[in-house]
């Protein structure tokens, strides 16, 4: 299979039809505009400006991109052993409170300080801190994906539901401990915890506004794609993913690679919460439940469950997510607009997974592996 | 192995690249397009809202939940509609906006794309610290906030606006323990964080001036927007024999409407609901955010800003100054109940009354405003509520 | 009329009310989640039905009875109609979607999910504020004195349709020769084949009848309870009702009870707020979540399939 991919033709093939995929999404959703009585060609051309026009414009476009890098790959990891979790919202929210709980903990120490221990922190260095709550998040969130895993194998229940409903638990959870046991009593309009001291936050890239969570979302895709594609870890999860029936025979440990992957998923979604966090609210409430999650799912979609190529998905999103606002300030349309655009873009790019080898102009000219003893039939394309 | 190394990236990599290209692809062609957003003003530089330029004042909208929401967002968009048609004023929306980086980055967008000199945030949770950081980046564009978190020692160009609504739930209280033949109250909210205590506190203080052994019960639903669970509530409460429903959620309809059905009396919020429940709808508070944003607007055009010390940071009020009022009067609002208000509300306008007045306890016996002491509804000192009065039974955690 | 406090007997019959007014929705859709799933393939993107259903049953009856004349007593069945057909729309492209080679079914849902709702947001926009004629009630409850108990027991129409329909599907797949089909083509593909079922056409009407249905339960919730249109009208009971498939062992009798749980579930946090317990509240509200979670806990295993799940659910285009 991969040999035979390496030529040309079939490696145009993976260009032209996702690119394809695109551009009838975009007429499609041309048409849609049309209905509600918008220039469509307009409308693109606020897209490509709000999302890519300029450096200013695309930075927006990144650092909406950047939870998503983070999120897609609890999804995405997974999928490579055949799983299908969808529990990144759930995750994130659990890393957020990791993050916090951590954060605090490492400045105060305690997750609710007394009025006295606030107004000294411990005096640690700013990274002990961060690299504090960068693993309070990672190991929060890991764990929340890591019991799906765990249930799936030790019990069979089907992750994707299991993983689902964790969403929802793991939001009771966030509103029950940030309106009580964590609440800080001066958050009285938006309960959330004690605010982590602005010595410790993440900052932006230089003179940029984008926060450090691009560079985590851009390490974890490539270290994740390495893990996959580099590793004899990753050799056994695709194995294992390929054919569970197979990997057992082979003697791989089948329940461990699960666990360990469901882990590495969420402990992504958990760094996202950890920046939601630590670099956008610098405190955990309710505000960091904003769609990442769920956002993620796409992403790693329409990335097939690629590290890499979730990076580079997570951008585009980032950047229709961006123009979402333009086509609502210029245009006036509604905010469900994006969610349309979204949902076509979606639908098309999973139809185009079908079309892959259909094409004759894609097809390499059979090589013979062994010269075939009799001409054989012409094998239908 | 190694081929698919190759492989996998630069496919990937391409697939990215000419995705990009085909919005370049499309956009090249239209782009003098007139309905497409001009960059003419990349406002970093000039002025905040000078009438002089003879362009009009571009204000920026943005609310947190979709603007046909029938309760806050809306009261606000209604506002904003109000100023929209006002010669020299162009208005530019967006709403569903959460309260993360997202909102500063729409603030940006509409600065940077939109030229507007103005951003009104009507989400509280957009101030601190979205509001903060992107005043700082653009000193010159003037960030009005709702909300009462204004202090000394902020950006010039940050301002407040807020509408108390405690006048307008005292008086919405006073009926509703007059029309109440149980005299047994419920009230569905959302979270109890300080607008809604306030909200409730005011409306049972107002009952109680009325009929002193009045009995409340709060149920928090949790969120701003169930409507499943906000009708349960109302059934619940319809079940233990609480006659009269008031309401703190973001749309108080299915509220409203249950009530109605169940044969309830209920007292709205945000803005008039009476079509909905013909018989049983009391009153409720309605926000007049027009009210405020026309001043703004007034001011804006004679050149007064923030920046240059024309526009308070901060302008907050309730009955008198017509930032609230209260909603259509229902059938079971009788004449003797409407004159009792009538001269409930001069008094509250004219400063002869006050909400707050002390001794008021709170609902575990503790004294909170002691005796003789009163408040104002801008005291400062009732943003910091957190607890539910007198004869409210619920918890604030 | 006079209410009489019912004290903590409220909680029992708030649950009970919570039960017949709040679990029509769950029945319709987890009916509709399990004739799909008999068929051998998943929708997630029921939740995106539900909520268009929701929003053109509510947008029909309005139109209907304010701007085109049609009475009130006709025009909320018109939306329950249109809400189902509207329904059959999206589930047509789910089913054609979902049955191209390599096309994960999960994923197709997850896209629905959003596409669905972004049509009933972006259309429903005019419909939040306006007051839609409700569909009538029938009121079991005349015989007792009191409003509280009167209330409980007005039931929906649909909901007796609903429950009337579980056993008739259990009837369906059991005795019937399309039931067989059905069960055939989501148990052993190779064998419909042998039968010489096109398994293409029986996804595709299973997956339609299905999407009908979810579009019936979004009728239920905005022209029945609680009543009304709003973007926040589902609390995720499309999403739910896939789990409630599962631990009903895709047994429509046993999808009945479930949805009479869960919707009595939802009730018990205001219920017992309104007699003055109110610590844990958003545990209380999160529940139904952890219920299911525990309940499917116990009753997988991974010693066997689980008896009833058809046999081709779950795999690429099995």
């Amino acid at each position: 299979m991969a040999l035979s991919r390496s030529n040309w033709r079939s490696r145009s093939e993976s260009v032209v039809i996702p690119l394809a995929a695109l551009m009838v999404a975009l007429v499609l959703f041309g048409i849609f505009c049309m209905f509600g009585g918008k220039n469509p060609f307009a409308v693109y051309a606020a897209i490509f400006k709000t999302a890519f026009g300029s450096w200013n414009a695309f930075q927006g476009t990144l650092l909406r991109a950047a939870p998503l890098m983070l999120t897609a790959l609890c999804t995405a990891l997974p999928a490579r052993l055949g799983l299908m979790v969808i529990g990144n919202e759930g995750a994130l929210v659990l890393g957020g409170l990791g993050a916090a709980a951590v954060g605090l903990i490492l400045s105060y120490g305690s997750i609710t300080p007394n009025p006295a221990q606030l107004q000294t922190t411990l005096g640690l260095a700013p990274t002990v801190v961060q690299i504090g709550m960068a693993l309070g998040g990672i190991i929060a969130g890991g764990i929340w994906i890591a019991i799906v895993g765990a249930l799936r194998h030790y019990r069979a229940v089907n992750e994707t539901i299991s993983s689902l409903l964790m969403n929802y638990i793991a939001i009771a959870l966030l509103n029950h401990l940030v309106e009580g046991p964590w609440k800080d009593p001066a958050s009285l309009n938006k309960p959330s915890t004690f605010p982590i001291p602005e010595l410790y936050r993440l900052g932006n890239i230089g003179s940029t506004r984008i926060h450090y969570g691009l560079i985590y979302g851009l390490l974890a895709c490539a270290i994740a794609y390495f893990l996959i594609q580099h590793t004899t870890f990753g050799f056994a999860a695709r194995t294992a993913g390929g054919n569970v029936k197979a990997a057992r025979i082979a003697g791989l440990p089948v329940g461990k690679l699960t666990i360990i992957i469901c882990f590495l998923a969420g402990s992504c979604a958990g760094l996202a919460g950890m920046v939601e966090v630590a670099a956008v609210q610098g405190q955990a409430n309710a505000s960091i439940v904003a769609g990442y999650g769920y956002a993620g799912i796409l992403v790693a979609f329409i990335a097939r469950y690629n590290a890499l190529a979730a990076a580079v998905v997570a951008i585009l999103l980032g950047g229709i997510i961006n123009s979402g606002g333009a086509l609502q300030r210029s245009f006036g349309m509604p905010d469900a607009t994006v969610l349309v655009f979204q949902g076509l873009v979606f639908l098309v790019v999973l139809y185009s997974e079908s079309l892959y080898g259909r094409f004759k102009i894609f097809k390499e000219p059979e090589i013979p592996i062994a010269p075939p003893p009799v001409p054989s039939a012409a094998v239908p394309v | 192995m190694s081929n698919r190394y190759i492989y996998v990236p630069r496919r990937q990599v391409i697939r990215g690249l000419l995705a990009t290209a085909a919005f370049g692809a499309t956009s090249k062609l239209w782009t003098g397009c007139s309905s497409s957003p001009t960059d003419t003003a990349s406002t970093s530089g000039t002025s905040g809202a000078s009438p002089d330029a003879g362009k009009p004042i571009t204000i920026g909208f943005i609310y947190n939940a979709p603007k046909a929401d029938y309760g806050w967002n809306q009261a606000h968009a209604v506002g904003a509609a109000a100023i929209a048609s006002m010669p020299g004023i162009k208005i530019i929306e967006q709403e569903s906006v959460p309260e993360t980086k997202e909102v500063q980055e729409v603030m940006r967008n509409m600065i940077d794309q939109d030229g507007a000199t103005v951003v009104i945030a009507t989400s509280f949770g957009y101030f601190d610290p979205h509001v903060l950081e992107v005043a700082k980046a653009y000193p010159d564009v003037q960030f009005l906030h709702c909300g009462t978190l204004w202090k000394e020692g902020l950006a010039k160009n940050i301002g407040s606006f807020f509408a108390l609504v405690d006048e307008g739930q005292y008086l919405a209280g006073r009926i509703a323990a007059q029309a109440s033949k149980g005299g047994k109250i419920g009230f569905v909210g959302a979270k109890p964080i300080n607008p809604v205590l306030r909200n409730i506190n005011s409306f049972m203080l107002g009952a109680r001036s009325v009929k002193p052994d009045i009995k409340m019960q709060v149920i928090f639903t949790g969120d701003w927007s169930l409507p499943v669970k906000e009708a349960d509530a109302t059934n619940s409460l319809a079940d233990q024999g609480f006659d009269v429903i008031a309401v703190h959620v973001d749309s108080p309809k299915v509220v409203i409407e249950t009530a109605e059905k169940r044969g309830l009396l209920s007292s709205g919020f945000h803005s008039d609901q009476s079509a909905l429940a013909p018989k049983g709808y009391l009153t409720g508070t309605v926000y007049n955010w027009g009210t405020i944003y026309k001043n703004y607007v007034e001011l804006f055009k004679a050149g007064k800003t923030l920046i240059n010390g024309g526009v308070k940071p901060q302008y907050i009020g309730g009955i008198a100054e017509d930032y609230i009022g209260l909603a259509t009067f229902g059938p079971a609002v009788t004449e003797p109940i409407k004159k009792d208000v009538e001269a409930a509300k001069a008094k509250l306008v004219d400063g002869s009354a006050v909400v707050y007045k002390g001794a008021i306890k709170d609902n575990a016996g503790a004294v909170k405003i002691p005796a003789g002491k009163t408040y104002k509804v801008t005291a400062p000192e009732l943003t910091k509520m957190d607890w539910l009065a007198e004869g409210v039974s619920g918890k604030t955690s | 009329m006079a209410a009489e406090a019912l004290g903590w007997w409220g909680v029992p019959l708030g649950i009970l009310a919570g039960t017949l007014r709040g679990s029509a929705p769950f029945l319709f859709v987890s009916l509709g989640e399990c004739l799909t799933e008999k068929s051998g393939k998943i929708n997630l993107g029921l939740e995106g039905t539900l909520l268009t259903g929701a929003m053109s049953a509510y947008a029909i009856s309005y139109l209907a009875s304010d701007k085109w004349g049609i009475p009130t007593s006709v025009s909320p069945w018109l939306g329950v109609l249109v809400a189902g057909c509207a329904g059959m729309i999206l589930g047509f492209i789910h089913a054609w979607l979902s049955q191209q080679p390599k096309v994960n079914d999960i994923a197709v849902g997850i896209a629905m999910i959003i596409f669905g709702s972004g049509i009933a947001f972006y259309f429903g926009k005019a419909f939040i504020q306006p007051k839609a004629p409700q569909l009538p009630t029938i009121d079991l409850g005349n015989w007792s004195a009191m409003p509280a108990v009167q209330s409980a027991l007005k039931i929906s129409p649909l909901f007796i349709f609903g429950v009337l329909l579980a056993p008739l599907m259990a009837w369906f797949f059991k005795s019937t020769r399309w039931g067989l089909f059905v069960r055939a083509v989501g148990d052993s593909p190779d064998a419909a084949l042998a039968m010489g079922v096109s398994i293409k056409r029986v996804r595709m009407l299973c997956i339609i009848a299905g999407s009908f249905l979810a579009g019936i339960g979004g009728a239920c919730l905005s022209l029945y309870y609680p009543g009304l249109w709003s973007e926040s009208i589902s609390s995720g009971q499309g999403l739910m009702a896939v789990a409630l498939v599962i631990f009903a062992r895709w047994n429509p009798v046993q999808c009945l009870w479930a949805s009479l749980f869960f919707g009595g579930a939802q009730a018990i946090g205001p219920a017992l707020q309104s007699v003055g317990v109110d610590q844990g509240r958003y545990l209380f509200n999160a529940m139904p979540y952890i219920l299911t979670l525990l309940i499917m806990i116990i009753t997988c295993s991974p010693k066997k399939t689980l008896s009833g799940a058809p046999g081709a659910l779950g795999t690429i285009n099995g």
